[in-house]
């Protein structure tokens, strides 16, 4: 497979302006099938606002957005459903697409909450709400999904299972991730490449690459820093040369 | 057993409640009902123009409701005012404008309280034949983009980003309400249409637990109305409009017991 061909999602220097404020500027970034690419960076600093770029759902962009699929699976970060609308679980499944009752079914079974399929959906708890959208997402098996820090409000051990599914998921299915969050420690273990926003990209790279450079350590502060290295390290087992992280 | 117009005038309501049904679901769930307000005043407009060069009123009132969709959606873009004054100012202008067109049209006789209220003595066959056709074709674009309109009814981003093309779904629905109103304009009257949407998708809403449910009881709701409506309009000797909404009424008042009784099972 050529590099072209197993590239989903392309950004060429895109940037997005509302109300004569940049939210984000000069992003370029691309999602290849099979690879997660997280971005990370502080409040404010147009994580979102890049996704919905990717995702095309801001139209006057600077720059440009090549998409390559179709087959998207959105997690947004923040969702205002009406509850006016009388809406179960299983019809929430079906929003977009139209699956078959197996596929909605083991969508639910792998983020654990089957037994919620016929509840109203205005009646869940924030991390089963949050469980629901993964779900919705994956289950139609997209080659494309874009999670907008998919696990806010579930609670710790389901956080680390949703993380691992998310990785699963990415191999199964061969598909792109465009992921955001805040956690460093679990992103940082499955991430193919890391893009750290401020408004613009301050830097990019390997999770590695990420953690050595000044600009992030600026932003996150040398702890942060840490927690990338030894993560880096100790699943490649290459010892940086700043001894002292380790020792952390 | 009963009269001619009687017949025309309950296949025509049945025609209007099947097509209200799943429209005022809509209308509901997206908070149109003071949108919908703004199209059925602009209605009278519509019906003075089709006086005036002798047009076919359904028509007539078509293009003037979606001449006025298509006003707002350009003030909306071009100015700071809220989405409600927007509305009023053309429901108001166009209902006063409306009215000094038929105060020059002294020449024709007016019935203002038909127009207002509906007036089943005025359903000819052929209103029957614009109801049911005009009716089918809105019910059939409904099913062609009830995908991405529910999907933006739910969450616009979601809808965008998947995929759907929520805009153009919303623009279609747009036109089918004018449509709507233009077809039942004659039998419930422009004070009232909206009321027909609304007033069954409400008392559907209050006994329902997803979409397809709220859609099937809305429709029956519409189309007992109708029939509840039509019959004691022929009773009393009332107005068709009235009778029907206040039929409605009577449903989402009982649909209200229901909810009582359920909260009453949960505790």
């Amino acid at each position: 497979m050529s590099s072209e061909n197993s590239t989903l999602v392309k950004l060429n220097n895109a940037g997005f302006k509302q109300n004569d404020k940049w939210l984000v500027e000069g992003v370029s970034l691309t999602v290849k099938k099979g690879k997660i690419v997280t971005l990370i960076g502080p409040n404010g600093s147009g994580k979102s606002t890049t996704a919905k770029i990717a995702l095309g759902i801001y139209k006057n962009i600077e720059g440009s957005v090549e998409k390559y699929t179709n087959k998207v699976g959105y997690v947004p970060q923040k969702i205002s459903i009406d509850w006016t609308l009388p809406l179960r679980v299983y019809d929430f499944m079906l929003l977009t697409e139209n699956i078959k009752d197996e596929a909605i079914d083991e969508a639910l079974t792998l983020t654990g909450v089957i037994h919620l399929k016929n509840k109203n959906l205005g009646n869940l708890s924030g991390g089963e709400f949050q469980r629901v959208l993964i779900a919705r997402a994956i289950s139609k098996k997209p080659e494309l999904l874009v999670l907008d820090e998919p696990v806010q409000g579930v609670d710790y051990t389901g956080e680390i299972a949703l993380y691992e599914l998310i990785k699963r998921i990415s191999d199964t299915l061969n598909c792109g991730i465009l992921l955001i969050s805040h956690d460093l420690h679990t992103v940082m273990t499955a991430t193919d490449h890391v893009v750290c926003l401020n408004g613009h990209v301050c830097c990019s790279g390997t999770p590695m690459d990420v953690a050595k450079n000044n600009e992030y350590k600026t932003l996150f502060g040398e702890q942060a820093s840490q927690i990338l290295s030894v993560y880096e390290h100790k699943h490649d087992h290459v010892h940086s040369d700043k001894g002292e992280i380790k020792k952390n | 057993m009963f009269d001619d117009f009687f017949i025309r005038a309950l296949i025509a309501g049945l025609g209007i409640a099947l097509v209200t049904g799943p429209l005022g679901c809509f209308v509901v769930w997206r908070r149109l009902s003071y949108f919908g307000d703004t199209l059925a005043h602009s209605a009278l407009l519509g019906v003075t123009l089709a006086y005036s060069f002798e047009l076919n009123i359904a028509l007539s009132v078509f293009i003037i409701s979606s001449l006025i969709a298509l006003i707002l959606i350009q003030l909306q873009k071009k100015t700071n005012l809220p989405g409600d004054a927007l509305l009023g100012l053309l429901a108001h202008s166009s209902l006063a404008v409306g009215l000094v067109v038929i105060g020059f049209l002294t020449f024709i006789r007016f019935d203002i309280m038909g127009l207002l209220f509906g007036d089943i003595l005025a359903v000819t066959t052929d209103d029957l034949l614009i109801i049911w056709t005009g009716g089918a074709v809105i019910l059939l674009v409904l099913k062609l983009i009830w995908k991405p309109l529910f999907a933006s009814t739910v969450n616009y981003e979601l809808a965008e980003a998947e995929g759907l093309n929520p805009d153009r779904a919303k623009a279609i629905f747009t036109i089918l309400m004018a449509a709507v109103i233009a077809i039942s304009i004659k039998m419930v009257g422009l004070l009232l249409i909206t009321g027909m949407l609304i007033i069954p998708a409400a008392m559907a809403r209050n006994i329902s637990n997803s979409p397809q449910k709220m859609v099937l009881f809305s429709i029956i709701g519409g189309l007992l109305s109708v029939l509840l409506g039509l019959f004691s309009s022929l009773e009393f000797n009332t107005s068709s409009g009235p009778s029907i909404i206040m039929a409605a009424l009577v449903l989402f008042i009982l649909s209200l017991l229901n909810i009582k009784q359920s909260i009453k099972l949960k505790n």
